[in-house]
């Protein structure tokens, strides 16, 4: 016992290195992916608020920018809407409910924290479950797509960026609808690399990526950017291809929170179909 | 010594303030993020004993960790290099033990004795740093050159920050 004790007064440097290095790993391990909502929560009402009171200084000095993008955004959907159309035929715009079904209703949120420096960055949004923001909601500016909701709190949602190692988005070519996969490889923030293209598809500089919509979280058409150049590494049947992020991450402000209302149903048939195959 | 303790806690509270508000959002090409609040703990004065060194490292990086969204990320590399210090400070060269009036400041030690001190601390830690963060050896030469760049540029800040306390502390 004496010896025991000599032994951890002794070493006791080096075993409380070993004690304290090994919670901070565990704590590190446990939230590796998609953030642990309990640490989350406990911190986000009180970092939540710190960060909003920054970030309503800091909002003043992009109100110019802020302005400008809502502005032309008000443009395009004010040249979408009924009235600004030379109505010769009235049945055009006579909407059939059962035609039209919503499938997306848009929450506005602003961005209270945001990175883009590190190798996995996150997004903190001034809204949570209180105005109906859930985990698995998309998150896009009038731009394109920002990220996607991994952990909610009362009023504060915590978002996984783009420039993240796990992101993984189902993207489309727009010209030729091929399909591949956007991921970040950690280095510029306003570059991102489209992966699983096959190699023979042609394909040209300038060239527009969209999602795909087939991943039930984004919608299907929104923009992800452009291509900037494309190669086939040796002895690979894939393309490499970096395109240019048509979202400005280092200035994003307010941004919409997509709720897609027909995301359960899609997840269920999908989930039987999996069973009934299992069996 | 509560002056010595006043004054950590009120470097503590600033250093976190200036990394939150403003080292978080630096950016260059993604490779430059320096993590200034590790001063902290390289101005700990160096009698500081080993056990308060390691809590106060957790400490230090757990609050970081709060303000990241990171749990265990910047606790584990601040640990990491407070583990490293005395270790560091016994590499770079002695100091006088019986004059417990100096402390590891460039003050105190000179500019070279600290710069040394400091590259190497601040070093360990942005390589603990980033390469937990990537959690693979797979982009090991790009995850290299991003923890020499935030080391360079922590270093540097490091040393103005200091430069700046120093020069207040002289006047008054």
């Amino acid at each position: 016992m004496r010896n025991i004790l000599a032994f951890i007064v002794r070493y006791h440097f080096l075993l409380l290195f070993v004690v304290l290095e090994a919670v901070a790993i565990t704590m590190f391990v446990n939230s590796t992916y998609y953030q642990q909502s309990a640490v989350l929560n406990a911190g986000n009402n009180i970092t939540g608020r710190f960060y909003t009171s920054a970030s309503n200084v800091t909002g003043y000095f992009r109100l110019r920018r802020t302005n400008e993008l809502l502005s032309i955004e008000n443009s395009i959907l004010r040249q979408g809407s009924g009235m600004s159309f030379l109505k010769n035929d009235t049945n055009t715009f006579w909407k059939n409910d059962t035609l039209y079904r919503q499938q997306y209703k848009y929450i506005v949120a602003r961005v209270i924290h945001n990175s883009t420096n590190k190798r996995n960055n996150y997004i903190m949004l001034d809204k949570g479950r209180r105005f109906g923001i859930e985990k698995d909601m998309a998150v896009i500016t009038p731009d394109g797509i920002a990220g996607t909701v991994v952990s909610v709190s009362e009023n504060f949602a915590w978002v996984m960026s783009v420039l993240n190692k796990y992101t993984r988005i189902s993207a489309r070519i727009q010209k030729n609808n091929q399909m591949g996969t956007v991921v970040w490889n950690g280095v510029d923030y306003s570059i991102g690399t489209l992966t699983d293209i096959p190699a023979h598809v042609k394909l040209s500089r300038g060239d527009t990526i969209v999602t795909s919509g087939f991943s039930n979280i984004f919608p299907a058409g929104l923009m992800l950017g452009t291509i900037k150049d494309y190669r086939v590494e040796q002895g690979e049947h894939f393309y490499v291809i970096p395109f240019a992020f048509s979202v400005d991450f280092n200035s994003l402000d307010y941004v919409y929170v997509v709720k897609s209302l027909m995301k359960e149903e899609q997840d269920k048939l999908k989930e039987t179909t999996e069973e009934q195959g299992n069996e | 010594m509560n002056r010595v303790v006043f004054q950590n806690v009120i470097r503590f509270v600033l250093l976190l303030l200036l990394q939150v508000l403003l080292f978080n959002k630096i950016n260059l090409y993604g490779y430059l993020n320096p993590f200034v609040y590790i001063l902290f703990i390289l101005l700990l004065p160096f009698e500081t004993p080993g056990w308060l060194l390691l809590a106060l490292s957790f400490i230090t990086g757990l609050t970081v960790d709060l303000f990241s969204g990171t749990p265990g990320l910047h606790t584990a590399a601040t640990v990491f290099a407070g583990f490293a210090r005395p270790a560091i400070i016994r590499l770079v060269g002695k100091h006088d033990e019986s004059d417990s009036s100096k402390f590891p400041t460039i003050r105190d030690m000179g500019l070279k004795w600290f710069v040394s001190y400091a590259s190497i601390v601040v070093f360990l830690h942005h390589a603990a740093l980033n390469y937990l963060d990537v959690f693979s050896f797979t982009e090991f030469f790009r995850t290299l050159l991003r923890v020499i760049v935030s080391s360079l540029f922590t270093v540097l800040f490091v040393i103005l920050i200091e430069y700046i306390f120093v020069s207040h502390r002289e006047k008054r």
